[in-house]
Protein backbone atom coordinates (compact mmCIF):
# COMPACT_ATOMS: atom_id res chain seq x y z
CA UNK A 1 0.00 0.00 0.00
CA UNK A 2 1.64 3.35 -0.58
CA UNK A 3 2.22 6.08 1.57
CA UNK A 4 -1.14 8.49 2.32
CA UNK A 5 -1.37 11.39 -0.57
CA UNK A 6 -1.44 14.88 1.22
CA UNK A 7 -5.02 16.81 -0.19
CA UNK A 8 -2.36 19.38 -0.90
CA UNK A 9 0.89 19.73 -2.14
CA UNK A 10 2.28 22.31 -3.80
CA UNK A 11 6.65 21.80 -4.65
CA UNK A 12 9.25 24.35 -5.97
CA UNK A 13 6.23 26.80 -6.49
CA UNK A 14 7.50 30.02 -8.16
CA UNK A 15 5.77 33.05 -10.28
CA UNK A 16 7.33 35.48 -11.48
CA UNK A 17 5.95 39.05 -12.36
CA UNK A 18 8.43 40.35 -14.81
CA UNK A 19 11.54 40.98 -12.62
CA UNK A 20 9.40 40.44 -8.72
CA UNK A 21 9.77 37.10 -7.46
CA UNK A 22 6.09 36.79 -5.68
CA UNK A 23 6.83 33.71 -5.03
CA UNK A 24 9.77 31.52 -4.64
CA UNK A 25 10.58 28.33 -4.62
CA UNK A 26 7.33 27.42 -2.35
CA UNK A 27 7.16 23.76 -1.21
CA UNK A 28 3.70 23.12 1.24
CA UNK A 29 2.08 20.38 2.42
CA UNK A 30 -1.52 19.99 3.62
CA UNK A 31 -2.86 17.02 5.28
CA UNK A 32 -7.04 15.73 4.82
CA UNK A 33 -8.97 17.95 7.73
CA UNK A 34 -6.35 20.41 8.23
CA UNK A 35 -6.67 23.98 9.59
CA UNK A 36 -3.84 26.22 8.87
CA UNK A 37 -2.81 29.64 9.18
CA UNK A 38 -1.22 31.52 6.23
CA UNK A 39 0.69 34.86 8.15
CA UNK A 40 3.18 37.20 6.56
CA UNK A 41 3.78 41.35 5.87
CA UNK A 42 2.10 42.87 2.98
CA UNK A 43 3.39 41.69 -0.31
CA UNK A 44 4.82 38.53 0.50
CA UNK A 45 2.82 36.02 -1.58
CA UNK A 46 0.26 35.42 0.06
CA UNK A 47 -2.75 35.97 -1.75
CA UNK A 48 -0.03 35.30 -4.82
CA UNK A 49 -0.13 31.69 -3.64
CA UNK A 50 -3.50 31.54 -3.39
CA UNK A 51 -3.82 33.08 -6.95
CA UNK A 52 -1.93 29.47 -8.20
CA UNK A 53 -3.78 27.27 -6.21
CA UNK A 54 -6.96 28.43 -7.54
CA UNK A 55 -6.05 28.82 -11.47
CA UNK A 56 -6.23 32.69 -11.30
CA UNK A 57 -2.40 32.49 -11.93
CA UNK A 58 -0.62 30.29 -13.76
CA UNK A 59 3.03 29.59 -11.80
CA UNK A 60 5.87 30.38 -13.36
CA UNK A 61 7.32 27.00 -12.69
CA UNK A 62 6.87 24.23 -9.90
CA UNK A 63 4.02 21.64 -9.54
CA UNK A 64 0.60 21.39 -7.29
CA UNK A 65 -1.01 18.70 -6.60
CA UNK A 66 -4.42 18.44 -5.25
CA UNK A 67 -4.88 14.76 -4.00
CA UNK A 68 -2.17 13.55 -6.37
CA UNK A 69 -3.33 15.31 -9.16
CA UNK A 70 -1.56 18.10 -10.76
CA UNK A 71 -3.52 21.35 -11.02
CA UNK A 72 -1.21 24.06 -11.84
CA UNK A 73 -2.26 25.61 -14.92
CA UNK A 74 -5.65 24.29 -14.78
CA UNK A 75 -8.49 26.42 -15.69
CA UNK A 76 -10.29 27.98 -12.24
CA UNK A 77 -13.51 26.41 -12.92
CA UNK A 78 -11.81 22.88 -13.42
CA UNK A 79 -9.94 23.77 -10.07
CA UNK A 80 -13.26 24.62 -8.39
CA UNK A 81 -14.96 21.70 -10.00
CA UNK A 82 -12.18 19.07 -8.25
CA UNK A 83 -13.36 21.00 -5.08
CA UNK A 84 -11.07 23.87 -4.30
CA UNK A 85 -13.32 26.72 -3.03
CA UNK A 86 -11.69 29.81 -2.15
CA UNK A 87 -13.41 33.15 -0.60
CA UNK A 88 -10.93 36.44 -2.18
CA UNK A 89 -9.44 39.13 -0.72
CA UNK A 90 -11.20 41.54 -2.66
CA UNK A 91 -14.82 40.35 -1.91
CA UNK A 92 -15.98 38.50 -5.10
CA UNK A 93 -19.68 38.46 -5.22
CA UNK A 94 -22.46 38.79 -7.57
CA UNK A 95 -23.47 42.25 -6.47
CA UNK A 96 -26.67 42.71 -8.54
CA UNK A 97 -28.33 39.56 -7.49
CA UNK A 98 -30.17 38.92 -4.22
CA UNK A 99 -28.41 37.69 -1.36
CA UNK A 100 -30.05 34.04 -1.70
CA UNK A 101 -29.51 34.30 -5.43
CA UNK A 102 -26.02 34.15 -4.85
CA UNK A 103 -26.01 31.36 -2.30
CA UNK A 104 -27.96 29.41 -4.69
CA UNK A 105 -25.38 29.71 -7.60
CA UNK A 106 -22.87 28.01 -5.47
CA UNK A 107 -25.51 25.32 -4.70
CA UNK A 108 -26.86 24.69 -7.74
CA UNK A 109 -23.11 23.06 -8.74
CA UNK A 110 -23.86 20.26 -6.67
CA UNK A 111 -27.15 20.00 -5.32
CA UNK A 112 -30.59 18.43 -7.10
CA UNK A 113 -33.12 21.47 -7.22
CA UNK A 114 -35.28 19.44 -4.64
CA UNK A 115 -32.39 19.46 -1.96
CA UNK A 116 -31.42 22.85 -3.53
CA UNK A 117 -33.79 25.42 -1.45
CA UNK A 118 -32.92 23.58 1.92
CA UNK A 119 -29.63 23.62 1.33
CA UNK A 120 -29.72 27.23 0.66
CA UNK A 121 -31.71 27.84 3.65
CA UNK A 122 -29.10 26.22 5.63
CA UNK A 123 -26.29 28.17 4.48
CA UNK A 124 -28.22 31.47 4.78
CA UNK A 125 -29.04 30.83 9.04
CA UNK A 126 -25.24 29.60 9.19
CA UNK A 127 -24.27 33.12 7.95
CA UNK A 128 -27.34 34.76 9.97
CA UNK A 129 -28.72 36.37 6.55
CA UNK A 130 -31.56 34.68 6.50
CA UNK A 131 -33.28 38.25 7.37
CA UNK A 132 -31.48 39.91 4.32
CA UNK A 133 -32.00 36.52 1.85
CA UNK A 134 -33.78 39.06 -0.98
CA UNK A 135 -31.63 41.74 -0.29
CA UNK A 136 -29.31 42.54 -3.43
CA UNK A 137 -26.24 42.21 -2.47
CA UNK A 138 -24.81 45.76 -3.51
CA UNK A 139 -27.38 47.09 -1.03
CA UNK A 140 -25.69 45.34 2.37
CA UNK A 141 -22.58 46.65 4.56
CA UNK A 142 -19.04 45.31 4.20
CA UNK A 143 -19.02 42.65 6.71
CA UNK A 144 -22.37 41.21 5.44
CA UNK A 145 -20.85 40.91 1.49
CA UNK A 146 -18.17 39.41 3.17
CA UNK A 147 -20.68 36.91 4.57
CA UNK A 148 -22.06 36.42 1.67
CA UNK A 149 -18.72 35.20 -0.03
CA UNK A 150 -18.21 32.95 2.55
CA UNK A 151 -21.51 31.52 2.66
CA UNK A 152 -20.81 30.90 -1.31
CA UNK A 153 -17.90 29.09 -0.42
CA UNK A 154 -19.37 26.97 2.11
CA UNK A 155 -22.28 26.21 -0.14
CA UNK A 156 -20.57 25.04 -2.64
CA UNK A 157 -18.91 22.03 -0.20
CA UNK A 158 -15.43 22.01 -1.31
CA UNK A 159 -12.61 19.73 -0.04
CA UNK A 160 -10.57 22.28 0.81
CA UNK A 161 -11.46 26.08 1.82
CA UNK A 162 -9.74 28.62 1.12
CA UNK A 163 -10.00 32.25 2.85
CA UNK A 164 -8.05 35.44 2.50
CA UNK A 165 -8.66 37.73 5.11
CA UNK A 166 -12.28 36.38 5.93
CA UNK A 167 -12.67 38.92 8.87
CA UNK A 168 -11.27 42.00 7.05
CA UNK A 169 -13.99 44.79 7.96
CA UNK A 170 -15.79 42.70 10.68
CA UNK A 171 -16.40 43.72 14.35
CA UNK A 172 -15.23 42.00 17.19
CA UNK A 173 -18.49 39.74 17.29
CA UNK A 174 -18.22 39.49 13.69
CA UNK A 175 -15.51 38.19 13.71
CA UNK A 176 -15.89 35.76 16.77
CA UNK A 177 -18.49 34.51 14.61
CA UNK A 178 -16.51 33.86 11.87
CA UNK A 179 -13.83 31.86 13.85
CA UNK A 180 -16.85 29.83 14.84
CA UNK A 181 -18.00 28.41 12.08
CA UNK A 182 -14.23 28.24 10.70
CA UNK A 183 -13.88 25.86 13.59
CA UNK A 184 -17.32 24.19 12.96
CA UNK A 185 -16.45 23.44 9.24
CA UNK A 186 -12.78 22.06 9.78
CA UNK A 187 -14.70 19.15 11.63
CA UNK A 188 -15.08 17.88 8.08
CA UNK A 189 -12.88 19.72 5.90
CA UNK A 190 -9.60 21.21 5.28
CA UNK A 191 -9.02 24.80 5.11
CA UNK A 192 -6.29 27.73 4.68
CA UNK A 193 -6.82 31.07 6.19
CA UNK A 194 -4.85 33.68 5.78
CA UNK A 195 -5.40 36.49 8.04
CA UNK A 196 -3.35 39.47 9.92
CA UNK A 197 -5.20 40.09 12.88
CA UNK A 198 -3.62 38.18 15.51
CA UNK A 199 -6.23 37.71 17.91
CA UNK A 200 -8.36 35.58 15.17
CA UNK A 201 -5.66 33.30 14.61
CA UNK A 202 -5.21 32.70 18.33
CA UNK A 203 -8.90 31.62 18.32
CA UNK A 204 -8.51 29.18 15.29
CA UNK A 205 -4.97 28.11 14.65
CA UNK A 206 -3.08 24.99 15.04
CA UNK A 207 -0.37 25.24 12.58
CA UNK A 208 0.98 28.52 11.12
CA UNK A 209 2.92 29.20 8.03
CA UNK A 210 4.69 32.32 7.84
CA UNK A 211 5.16 33.75 4.54
CA UNK A 212 8.38 36.53 3.89
CA UNK A 213 9.50 37.64 0.40
CA UNK A 214 7.79 35.28 -1.88
CA UNK A 215 9.68 32.50 1.05
CA UNK A 216 8.20 30.58 3.53
CA UNK A 217 9.86 31.75 6.71
CA UNK A 218 8.63 29.23 8.93
CA UNK A 219 6.05 26.64 9.76
CA UNK A 220 5.02 25.32 13.08
CA UNK A 221 2.41 25.69 15.77
CA UNK A 222 0.87 28.63 16.68
CA UNK A 223 2.16 29.22 19.93
CA UNK A 224 6.30 28.50 18.71
CA UNK A 225 5.47 31.13 16.07
CA UNK A 226 4.74 33.56 17.75
CA UNK A 227 7.88 33.10 20.32
CA UNK A 228 9.97 32.79 16.88
CA UNK A 229 11.95 35.56 17.01
CA UNK A 230 12.83 36.06 12.81
CA UNK A 231 8.90 36.22 12.92
CA UNK A 232 8.72 39.12 15.73
CA UNK A 233 11.24 40.92 13.57
CA UNK A 234 9.67 40.79 9.52
CA UNK A 235 6.26 40.90 10.98
CA UNK A 236 4.68 40.82 14.80
CA UNK A 237 7.26 42.80 16.49
CA UNK A 238 5.03 45.86 17.21
CA UNK A 239 1.90 43.85 17.58
CA UNK A 240 3.34 40.97 19.82
CA UNK A 241 5.15 43.53 21.93
CA UNK A 242 2.35 46.14 22.52
CA UNK B 1 -44.49 42.65 -5.05
CA UNK B 2 -45.83 38.81 -4.47
CA UNK B 3 -44.89 36.37 -6.97
CA UNK B 4 -48.70 35.36 -7.66
CA UNK B 5 -49.23 38.45 -8.45
CA UNK B 6 -46.55 39.27 -10.99
CA UNK B 7 -46.89 36.27 -12.93
CA UNK B 8 -51.16 37.11 -13.24
CA UNK B 9 -49.66 40.64 -14.54
CA UNK B 10 -47.50 39.30 -17.12
CA UNK B 11 -49.85 37.03 -18.46
CA UNK B 12 -52.51 39.42 -18.72
CA UNK B 13 -50.06 41.60 -20.31
CA UNK B 14 -48.80 38.77 -22.34
CA UNK B 15 -52.86 38.54 -23.43
CA UNK B 16 -52.87 42.42 -23.86
CA UNK B 17 -49.86 42.52 -26.30
CA UNK B 18 -51.51 39.10 -28.32
CA UNK B 19 -55.06 40.87 -28.66
CA UNK B 20 -53.38 44.01 -29.78
CA UNK B 21 -51.03 42.46 -32.62
CA UNK B 22 -54.63 40.43 -34.06
CA UNK B 23 -56.56 43.61 -33.88
CA UNK B 24 -53.69 46.32 -35.80
CA UNK B 25 -54.09 44.96 -39.02
CA UNK B 26 -57.94 45.40 -38.82
CA UNK B 27 -58.47 48.89 -37.34
CA UNK B 28 -55.30 50.81 -39.15
CA UNK B 29 -53.90 51.48 -42.57
CA UNK B 30 -52.03 49.36 -44.84
CA UNK B 31 -49.32 51.86 -44.89
CA UNK B 32 -49.14 52.17 -41.04
CA UNK B 33 -49.42 48.04 -40.84
CA UNK B 34 -46.49 48.02 -43.17
CA UNK B 35 -44.43 50.79 -40.93
CA UNK B 36 -45.30 48.51 -37.62
CA UNK B 37 -43.65 45.35 -39.28
CA UNK B 38 -40.70 46.89 -39.88
CA UNK B 39 -40.41 48.30 -36.53
CA UNK B 40 -41.36 44.80 -35.10
CA UNK B 41 -38.28 43.32 -37.47
CA UNK B 42 -36.30 45.97 -35.89
CA UNK B 43 -37.11 44.99 -32.56
CA UNK B 44 -36.05 41.79 -32.61
CA UNK B 45 -32.79 42.93 -33.36
CA UNK B 46 -33.10 45.49 -30.12
CA UNK B 47 -33.58 42.43 -28.40
CA UNK B 48 -30.95 40.66 -29.57
CA UNK B 49 -28.03 42.99 -28.35
CA UNK B 50 -30.69 43.58 -25.41
CA UNK B 51 -30.01 39.79 -24.13
CA UNK B 52 -26.10 39.68 -24.76
CA UNK B 53 -25.53 43.33 -23.59
CA UNK B 54 -28.04 44.05 -20.72
CA UNK B 55 -27.75 40.31 -19.39
CA UNK B 56 -25.10 38.96 -20.69
CA UNK B 57 -22.73 41.44 -19.99
CA UNK B 58 -21.25 41.42 -23.73
CA UNK B 59 -21.29 44.96 -25.75
CA UNK B 60 -21.02 44.12 -29.26
CA UNK B 61 -20.52 47.17 -31.58
CA UNK B 62 -21.27 44.33 -34.20
CA UNK B 63 -24.88 42.94 -33.71
CA UNK B 64 -25.68 44.07 -37.37
CA UNK B 65 -22.92 41.57 -38.54
CA UNK B 66 -25.58 38.85 -37.71
CA UNK B 67 -28.59 40.72 -38.82
CA UNK B 68 -26.80 41.16 -42.07
CA UNK B 69 -25.91 37.43 -42.87
CA UNK B 70 -29.25 36.68 -41.41
CA UNK B 71 -30.28 38.73 -43.89
CA UNK B 72 -28.14 37.86 -46.88
CA UNK B 73 -28.98 34.15 -45.41
CA UNK B 74 -32.66 34.34 -46.19
CA UNK B 75 -32.11 36.48 -49.18
CA UNK B 76 -29.78 33.59 -50.72
CA UNK B 77 -32.06 30.77 -50.10
CA UNK B 78 -35.33 32.14 -50.55
CA UNK B 79 -34.11 32.94 -54.06
CA UNK B 80 -32.29 29.57 -54.67
CA UNK B 81 -35.09 27.01 -52.94
CA UNK B 82 -37.98 29.62 -53.64
CA UNK B 83 -39.31 28.46 -50.50
CA UNK B 84 -39.00 30.47 -47.46
CA UNK B 85 -39.18 27.66 -44.83
CA UNK B 86 -35.61 26.91 -44.91
CA UNK B 87 -34.40 30.48 -46.02
CA UNK B 88 -35.89 31.43 -42.37
CA UNK B 89 -33.99 28.64 -40.58
CA UNK B 90 -30.62 29.08 -42.95
CA UNK B 91 -31.24 32.78 -41.49
CA UNK B 92 -31.04 31.59 -37.82
CA UNK B 93 -28.70 29.09 -38.54
CA UNK B 94 -25.52 30.79 -40.47
CA UNK B 95 -25.23 33.66 -38.23
CA UNK B 96 -25.29 31.71 -35.17
CA UNK B 97 -22.18 29.04 -36.50
CA UNK B 98 -20.50 32.60 -37.25
CA UNK B 99 -21.58 34.08 -34.08
CA UNK B 100 -20.11 30.48 -32.92
CA UNK B 101 -16.63 30.76 -34.93
CA UNK B 102 -16.29 34.77 -33.62
CA UNK B 103 -17.18 33.95 -29.91
CA UNK B 104 -14.73 30.99 -29.48
CA UNK B 105 -11.85 32.89 -30.31
CA UNK B 106 -12.94 36.15 -29.03
CA UNK B 107 -13.94 34.75 -25.49
CA UNK B 108 -11.45 31.18 -25.16
CA UNK B 109 -8.67 34.34 -26.28
CA UNK B 110 -9.66 35.57 -23.05
CA UNK B 111 -9.86 39.02 -24.83
CA UNK B 112 -11.07 41.89 -22.67
CA UNK B 113 -14.28 44.18 -23.41
CA UNK B 114 -12.75 47.00 -25.28
CA UNK B 115 -11.10 44.67 -27.68
CA UNK B 116 -14.14 42.98 -28.15
CA UNK B 117 -15.97 46.15 -29.36
CA UNK B 118 -13.16 46.69 -31.50
CA UNK B 119 -13.11 43.33 -32.98
CA UNK B 120 -17.62 43.18 -33.85
CA UNK B 121 -16.97 46.86 -35.41
CA UNK B 122 -14.10 45.54 -37.78
CA UNK B 123 -16.28 42.40 -38.38
CA UNK B 124 -19.11 44.03 -39.40
CA UNK B 125 -17.14 46.75 -41.46
CA UNK B 126 -15.35 43.56 -43.07
CA UNK B 127 -18.72 41.79 -43.97
CA UNK B 128 -20.05 45.53 -45.31
CA UNK B 129 -16.71 45.46 -47.42
CA UNK B 130 -16.85 41.98 -48.91
CA UNK B 131 -20.39 42.40 -49.82
CA UNK B 132 -20.12 45.49 -51.20
CA UNK B 133 -17.57 44.08 -53.63
CA UNK B 134 -19.73 41.66 -55.27
CA UNK B 135 -21.31 43.22 -58.74
CA UNK B 136 -21.14 41.17 -61.83
CA UNK B 137 -21.90 38.01 -62.88
CA UNK B 138 -19.37 35.96 -61.35
CA UNK B 139 -20.56 36.98 -57.80
CA UNK B 140 -23.31 34.25 -57.26
CA UNK B 141 -24.63 31.80 -54.68
CA UNK B 142 -26.70 29.21 -57.02
CA UNK B 143 -28.70 31.09 -58.77
CA UNK B 144 -28.50 34.22 -56.51
CA UNK B 145 -26.98 36.99 -57.56
CA UNK B 146 -25.13 38.56 -54.94
CA UNK B 147 -25.28 42.20 -56.59
CA UNK B 148 -23.01 44.39 -54.21
CA UNK B 149 -23.70 47.43 -53.72
CA UNK B 150 -26.76 47.18 -55.90
CA UNK B 151 -28.02 44.42 -53.48
CA UNK B 152 -30.29 42.05 -54.37
CA UNK B 153 -33.78 42.74 -55.36
CA UNK B 154 -37.06 41.29 -55.44
CA UNK B 155 -36.15 38.36 -53.12
CA UNK B 156 -39.13 36.39 -52.45
CA UNK B 157 -40.97 37.31 -49.25
CA UNK B 158 -42.32 34.76 -46.63
CA UNK B 159 -44.90 31.86 -47.79
CA UNK B 160 -47.17 29.29 -46.14
CA UNK B 161 -44.49 26.74 -44.57
CA UNK B 162 -43.64 24.66 -47.48
CA UNK B 163 -46.33 25.46 -49.96
CA UNK B 164 -44.53 28.25 -51.73
CA UNK B 165 -47.60 28.80 -54.16
CA UNK B 166 -49.32 30.52 -50.95
CA UNK B 167 -47.64 34.22 -50.97
CA UNK B 168 -48.12 36.25 -47.62
CA UNK B 169 -50.27 39.07 -47.55
CA UNK B 170 -49.14 42.27 -45.70
CA UNK B 171 -51.33 41.22 -42.83
CA UNK B 172 -50.10 37.90 -42.43
CA UNK B 173 -46.94 38.83 -42.11
CA UNK B 174 -47.13 41.78 -39.54
CA UNK B 175 -48.70 38.77 -37.79
CA UNK B 176 -46.11 36.57 -38.63
CA UNK B 177 -43.30 39.37 -37.64
CA UNK B 178 -45.37 40.62 -34.37
CA UNK B 179 -45.46 37.46 -33.25
CA UNK B 180 -41.78 36.40 -33.77
CA UNK B 181 -41.28 39.68 -31.61
CA UNK B 182 -43.53 38.28 -29.03
CA UNK B 183 -42.42 34.95 -29.06
CA UNK B 184 -38.65 35.94 -28.50
CA UNK B 185 -39.47 38.03 -25.94
CA UNK B 186 -41.42 35.39 -23.96
CA UNK B 187 -38.54 32.96 -24.57
CA UNK B 188 -36.06 35.31 -23.15
CA UNK B 189 -38.02 36.02 -20.33
CA UNK B 190 -38.42 32.08 -19.53
CA UNK B 191 -34.68 31.50 -20.32
CA UNK B 192 -33.38 33.95 -18.22
CA UNK B 193 -36.13 32.47 -15.48
CA UNK B 194 -34.53 29.53 -15.77
CA UNK B 195 -31.16 28.23 -14.18
CA UNK B 196 -29.83 28.90 -17.40
CA UNK B 197 -30.48 32.36 -17.49
CA UNK B 198 -29.61 33.17 -13.71
CA UNK B 199 -26.01 31.57 -14.76
CA UNK B 200 -25.63 33.77 -17.71
CA UNK B 201 -26.76 37.06 -15.47
CA UNK B 202 -24.20 35.74 -12.87
CA UNK B 203 -21.00 35.96 -15.60
CA UNK B 204 -22.06 39.34 -16.52
CA UNK B 205 -22.00 40.30 -12.41
CA UNK B 206 -18.72 38.72 -11.63
CA UNK B 207 -16.34 36.80 -14.32
CA UNK B 208 -14.23 35.35 -11.23
CA UNK B 209 -16.66 34.54 -9.15
CA UNK B 210 -18.31 32.21 -11.45
CA UNK B 211 -15.47 30.41 -12.39
CA UNK B 212 -14.34 29.88 -8.41
CA UNK B 213 -17.56 28.37 -8.17
CA UNK B 214 -16.88 25.98 -11.01
CA UNK B 215 -19.19 27.59 -14.01
CA UNK B 216 -16.89 28.40 -17.22
CA UNK B 217 -17.54 32.06 -18.14
CA UNK B 218 -15.72 31.34 -21.85
CA UNK B 219 -18.41 28.44 -22.56
CA UNK B 220 -21.31 30.57 -21.01
CA UNK B 221 -20.46 33.70 -22.77
CA UNK B 222 -19.93 32.38 -26.22
CA UNK B 223 -23.51 30.35 -26.04
CA UNK B 224 -24.91 33.64 -24.84
CA UNK B 225 -23.12 35.40 -27.88
CA UNK B 226 -24.44 32.55 -29.97
CA UNK B 227 -27.94 33.03 -29.45
CA UNK B 228 -27.99 36.53 -29.85
CA UNK B 229 -26.53 35.70 -33.50
CA UNK B 230 -29.14 33.47 -34.08
CA UNK B 231 -31.85 35.83 -32.89
CA UNK B 232 -30.27 38.74 -34.38
CA UNK B 233 -29.89 36.81 -37.85
CA UNK B 234 -33.94 36.17 -37.68
CA UNK B 235 -34.59 39.87 -37.41
CA UNK B 236 -32.66 40.19 -40.50
CA UNK B 237 -34.80 37.27 -42.20
CA UNK B 238 -38.17 39.43 -41.04
CA UNK B 239 -36.91 42.94 -42.29
CA UNK B 240 -35.91 41.44 -45.89
CA UNK B 241 -39.61 39.87 -46.11
CA UNK B 242 -40.87 43.38 -45.07
CA UNK B 243 -39.01 44.88 -48.20
CA UNK B 244 -38.03 42.11 -50.49
CA UNK B 245 -34.67 43.67 -51.32
CA UNK B 246 -31.22 43.70 -49.30
CA UNK B 247 -28.61 45.17 -49.41
CA UNK B 248 -24.64 45.67 -47.92
CA UNK B 249 -26.26 48.93 -46.13
CA UNK B 250 -27.71 46.08 -43.60
CA UNK B 251 -24.29 45.63 -42.23
CA UNK B 252 -24.02 49.64 -41.58
CA UNK B 253 -22.29 51.14 -38.76
CA UNK B 254 -25.23 54.03 -38.11
CA UNK B 255 -27.35 50.81 -37.65
CA UNK B 256 -25.27 49.27 -35.38
CA UNK B 257 -24.76 52.34 -33.09
CA UNK B 258 -28.26 53.05 -33.57
CA UNK B 259 -29.39 49.88 -31.84
CA UNK B 260 -27.36 50.98 -28.66
CA UNK B 261 -29.38 54.03 -28.56
CA UNK B 262 -32.52 51.89 -28.64
CA UNK B 263 -31.29 50.25 -25.81
CA UNK B 264 -29.71 53.27 -24.10
CA UNK B 265 -32.84 55.33 -24.56
CA UNK B 266 -35.18 52.22 -23.32
CA UNK B 267 -33.46 51.02 -20.80
CA UNK B 268 -30.25 48.17 -20.27
CA UNK B 269 -30.85 45.36 -18.03
CA UNK B 270 -35.07 44.65 -19.53
CA UNK B 271 -36.35 43.44 -21.92
CA UNK B 272 -39.43 45.66 -22.88
CA UNK B 273 -36.99 48.79 -23.08
CA UNK B 274 -35.20 48.03 -26.00
CA UNK B 275 -38.19 47.24 -27.51
CA UNK B 276 -39.74 50.82 -26.52
CA UNK B 277 -36.36 52.41 -27.33
CA UNK B 278 -36.76 51.13 -31.06
CA UNK B 279 -40.04 51.87 -31.81
CA UNK B 280 -39.56 55.48 -30.45
CA UNK B 281 -36.46 56.11 -32.12
CA UNK B 282 -37.34 54.19 -35.83
CA UNK B 283 -40.86 56.27 -35.58
CA UNK B 284 -38.62 59.50 -34.72
CA UNK B 285 -36.66 58.68 -37.65
CA UNK B 286 -39.14 57.77 -39.99
CA UNK B 287 -41.06 61.06 -39.57
CA UNK B 288 -38.09 63.31 -39.75
CA UNK B 289 -37.43 61.51 -42.99
CA UNK B 290 -40.35 63.11 -44.15
CA UNK B 291 -39.18 66.78 -43.61
CA UNK B 292 -35.98 68.64 -44.33
CA UNK B 293 -35.82 70.97 -41.27
CA UNK B 294 -33.27 68.82 -39.12
CA UNK B 295 -30.86 66.22 -40.08
CA UNK B 296 -32.25 62.88 -38.49
CA UNK B 297 -28.45 62.23 -36.96
CA UNK B 298 -28.39 65.45 -35.38
CA UNK B 299 -31.93 64.00 -33.81
CA UNK B 300 -31.03 61.22 -32.84
CA UNK B 301 -27.25 62.44 -30.99
CA UNK B 302 -29.59 65.03 -29.21
CA UNK B 303 -31.90 62.29 -28.30
CA UNK B 304 -28.82 60.00 -26.85
CA UNK B 305 -27.37 63.41 -25.21
CA UNK B 306 -30.35 63.59 -22.98
CA UNK B 307 -30.94 60.70 -22.32
CA UNK B 308 -27.39 59.69 -21.06
CA UNK B 309 -27.56 62.89 -19.26
CA UNK B 310 -31.21 62.74 -17.47
CA UNK B 311 -32.83 59.58 -17.52
CA UNK B 312 -29.27 56.81 -17.49
CA UNK B 313 -31.40 54.24 -16.57
CA UNK B 314 -33.72 54.61 -20.05
CA UNK B 315 -37.53 54.96 -19.80
CA UNK B 316 -38.80 51.82 -18.79
CA UNK B 317 -36.66 51.38 -15.69
CA UNK B 318 -37.07 54.18 -14.53
CA UNK B 319 -40.81 54.47 -15.03
CA UNK B 320 -40.62 51.39 -13.49
CA UNK B 321 -39.05 53.12 -10.04
CA UNK B 322 -41.47 55.88 -10.08
CA UNK B 323 -44.39 53.29 -10.60
CA UNK B 324 -42.47 51.94 -7.24
CA UNK B 325 -42.45 55.01 -5.37
CA UNK B 326 -46.13 55.91 -6.41
CA UNK B 327 -48.04 52.94 -5.12
CA UNK B 328 -47.03 52.58 -1.47
CA UNK B 329 -47.77 49.22 -0.07
CA UNK B 330 -51.45 49.43 1.11
CA UNK B 331 -50.19 48.74 4.55
CA UNK B 332 -46.34 49.79 4.82
CA UNK B 333 -45.16 46.89 6.71
CA UNK B 334 -41.22 47.31 7.93
CA UNK B 335 -40.51 44.53 5.55
CA UNK B 336 -42.23 46.02 2.40
CA UNK B 337 -40.30 49.20 3.21
CA UNK B 338 -37.60 47.89 3.41
CA UNK B 339 -37.88 46.01 0.04
CA UNK B 340 -39.07 49.83 -1.86
CA UNK B 341 -35.83 51.16 -0.11
CA UNK B 342 -33.31 48.50 -1.57
CA UNK B 343 -35.12 48.35 -5.04
CA UNK B 344 -34.56 52.00 -5.15
CA UNK B 345 -30.33 51.66 -4.07
CA UNK B 346 -30.45 49.01 -6.07
CA UNK B 347 -27.24 48.81 -9.04
CA UNK B 348 -28.67 50.64 -12.70
CA UNK B 349 -29.74 47.27 -13.72
CA UNK B 350 -31.19 44.75 -11.69
CA UNK B 351 -30.43 41.27 -12.84
CA UNK B 352 -34.14 40.44 -14.78
CA UNK B 353 -36.35 42.78 -13.34
CA UNK B 354 -38.63 44.17 -15.32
Amino acid sequence: MAELVPLLKAEHLTMRFGGVVANDDITFTLDEMELRCLIGPNGAGKSTFFKTLTGQLVPTSGAIAFRGLPIAGKESHQIARMGIGIKTQVPNVFNGLSVRENIWLAVRRRATPRQQGPAVNAVLEMIRLTDHADRIVATLAHGQRQWVEIGMVLAAEPELILLDEPAAGMTDEETFHTAAIIREINQTRAIIVVEHDMEFIKQIAKKVTVFHQGRVLVEDTVSKVLADQRVRDVYLGKKVAA
Amino acid sequence: MPARFRIVAQAIAVLLAMVAIAAIPAGIELFTVMQLTLFAAMAVLALSLAFIWGFGGILSFGQTAFFGLGGYAYAVAAINFQDSTPAILLAIVVPALFAAVLGYFVFFGRISDVYLGVITLTVTLILFNCVNSTSGEEYHIGKALLGGFNGMPSVPTFNMPFDPSQVLSPEQSWYITAGALLAVFLLLRLLLALPAGRVIVAVRENEVRASLLGYDPRLIKCLTFILGGAIAGLAGALYVNWGAFVSPTIFSLSLSAEIIIWITVGGLGTLLGPIVGCVLIEYIVANIGSQQLLNSNLVLGAVLLVFVLLLPKGLVPTARDLLLRLVPAPRPKVERLDETLSSQAAPPHPAGAE
